[in-house]
């Protein structure tokens, strides 16, 4: 738990140190939201607005982890600290795990920020009914997405193209996880996958908890595929750096 | 003219740092169909415009993909890979060495709006008229053109800023939210219809839209004049502030900074 807690923190201030980073980690979220609230006021359900602000708000989260996530392991080894990473005594996944935590930490700078900005910007002022189940679903949704994260980041200790599999998930989990568009507009054969993915219970118990519904029932889900994505992780990552070591592929750029 | 083409091409191979071409499914092919998808949804749900609407304005769009980031990072390659002062030192003509770069991610924008085009049209069941796909095609053509305009200057910028991905993302969400890609410039904001104005792309995926929908060539001859003479505007933008960008960064001593 210290290993976890050392390194989410040591991560955090990384991540936090670039000015540029910085700079479209600001500006990234509030395009998307900038958007999404023109469509939505020049649409004719302007009535969605408020669900489309709290939907808006996540979407940055999963954007700050899912690409970061897949160049996160590149950059340790165009770093020259990939080795030093998977030969230290403690176990790997420990290690990574507390890097896509960070960056969701990091992106959950943006739930604020769009909500702030749809407040002050648009006038959409979203009224929390339930702030305690709120905020836990808050903090529940971003360690879930944290942890799917860590699954994409694991990929790319075997496999050093598989940034480009982050950047390329980033708004399919959008889609199908009902951020904004409910998951009975999509195709059925979509909402089983939308089912698997944790966002899309996280996104329904912030909306609830929003709304003044039950979220718990959402947040147990949510939890439950985090644990999941963990165990698969943990399992994934062990079974690449096997493979990256046979054939001698850790090190290449 | 060897300068021209065989530097771009070659240029053109070091990009994203691929050795195979899968790398470029996800990047080119995946991303703009789903932003297509996610658009039209969103449209769906908000009551906004049409699939069509949605299709042509993200189609048209992630062609400043490649213009853009491709553009930034023939600068930013070079300084990664320890380069770009051995090409700044070159006595090659710089207008042929520039613009021998932009013209494979010219190529390739087009190539990702075409694809995004067909494939979105498909899947969302959009029907262009068989007699709008060749106008169509060639406004797309000079929508590209404009964009690698702009990634011209984002080119530029790259001998000035380390972070060259940043800025250009930030370009690409600009044209995103202004370029009348997912809002109709009529919903928007006099000030922001000023600065679509004068940003590529904007008046292209108004004449693709208005090609579609069936105009001829009169009806959107103002859009596509504005469209190529933006795009020149840019190209010349770009080409001066590569020349003096140039001349401060060896002047300062900064071109190899980062």
């Amino acid at each position: 738990m210290r290993l976890l807690a050392v390194g989410w923190w040591l991560q955090l201030k990384v991540r936090s140190r670039s000015r540029f980073d910085g700079l479209l980690g600001v500006l990234w979220p509030l395009f998307f939201s900038t958007t999404v609230f023109l469509m939505f006021r020049a649409g004719t359900q302007s009535a969605a607005l408020l669900s489309a602000a709290v939907g808006a708000s996540v979407m940055g989260v999963w954007s700050a982890t899912s690409t970061a996530a897949g160049g996160a392991l590149q950059q340790e080894r165009r770093q020259g600290t990939l080795e030093l990473l998977v030969a230290a005594p403690r176990p790997f996944p420990l290690l990574i795990l507390p890097v896509t935590l960070a960056m969701a930490t990091v992106g959950a700078y943006s739930m604020v920020a769009t909500l702030l900005w749809g407040r002050f910007v648009f006038g959409i002022g979203v009224t929390i009914h339930n702030p305690i189940a709120f905020l836990a679903a808050v903090v529940v949704t971003v360690v879930a997405i944290g942890v799917l994260g860590f699954l994409i980041a694991v990929c790319s200790v075997r496999y050093r193209a598989s940034w480009a599999l982050g950047n390329a998930l980033e708004m399919p989990v959008w889609l199908i996880c009902g951020f904004l568009v409910p998951l009975s507009a999509l195709p059925a054969w979509v909402r089983p996958i939308s089912w698997l993915l944790a966002p899309t219970w996280g996104m329904s118990a912030i909306r609830a908890a929003a709304e003044g519904r039950t979220a718990w029932l959402d947040l147990a889900a949510c939890l439950g595929l985090a644990a999941l994505y963990a165990a698969a992780g943990t399992v994934l990552a062990g079974r690449l750096v096997d493979s990256a070591r046979t054939h001698a592929t850790l090190a290449l750029t | 003219m060897r300068v021209f083409f065989r530097g771009g091409l070659t240029s053109y191979r070091a990009l994203f740092t691929w050795l195979s071409p899968w790398i470029l499914i996800p990047t080119f092919l995946i991303g703009p169909v789903f932003q297509i998808l996610f658009f039209a949804y969103v449209g769906r749900t908000a009551g906004v415009g049409s699939d069509a609407f949605f299709l042509i304005g993200n189609a048209v769009q992630y062609a400043a993909l490649p213009c853009l980031f491709a553009m930034g990072h023939t600068i930013s390659g070079e300084r990664s890979s320890g380069t770009l002062p051995l090409l700044m030192a070159s006595p090659a003509r710089r207008i042929p060495l520039f613009l021998g770069r932009a013209l494979p991610v010219l190529i390739n924008g087009y190539g990702v709006a075409l694809f995004s085009l067909v494939a979105g049209a498909l899947l969302l069941g959009v029907r262009l008229p068989p007699a709008t796909l060749a106008p169509l095609a060639l406004v797309v053509a000079v929508a590209t053109f404009g964009c690698t305009g702009l990634g011209l200057v984002t080119a530029a910028l790259a001998l000035y800023v380390r972070e060259t991905a940043v800025l250009t993302n930030i370009a690409f969400g600009v044209l995103l939210i202004f370029a009348g890609v997912n809002v109709p410039l009529a919903a928007m904001p006099g000030w922001m219809v000023a600065v679509a104005e004068w940003l590529p792309l904007t008046h292209g995926i108004a004449a693709a839209r208005q090609v579609a929908a069936g105009a001829g060539w009169a009806d959107v001859r103002s859009d596509l004049v504005a469209e190529a003479g933006l795009g020149l505007l840019y190209v010349a933008i770009g080409l001066a502030m590569l020349a003096f960008f140039e001349r401060e960064s060896r002047r300062r001593s900064t071109l190899d900074t980062y």
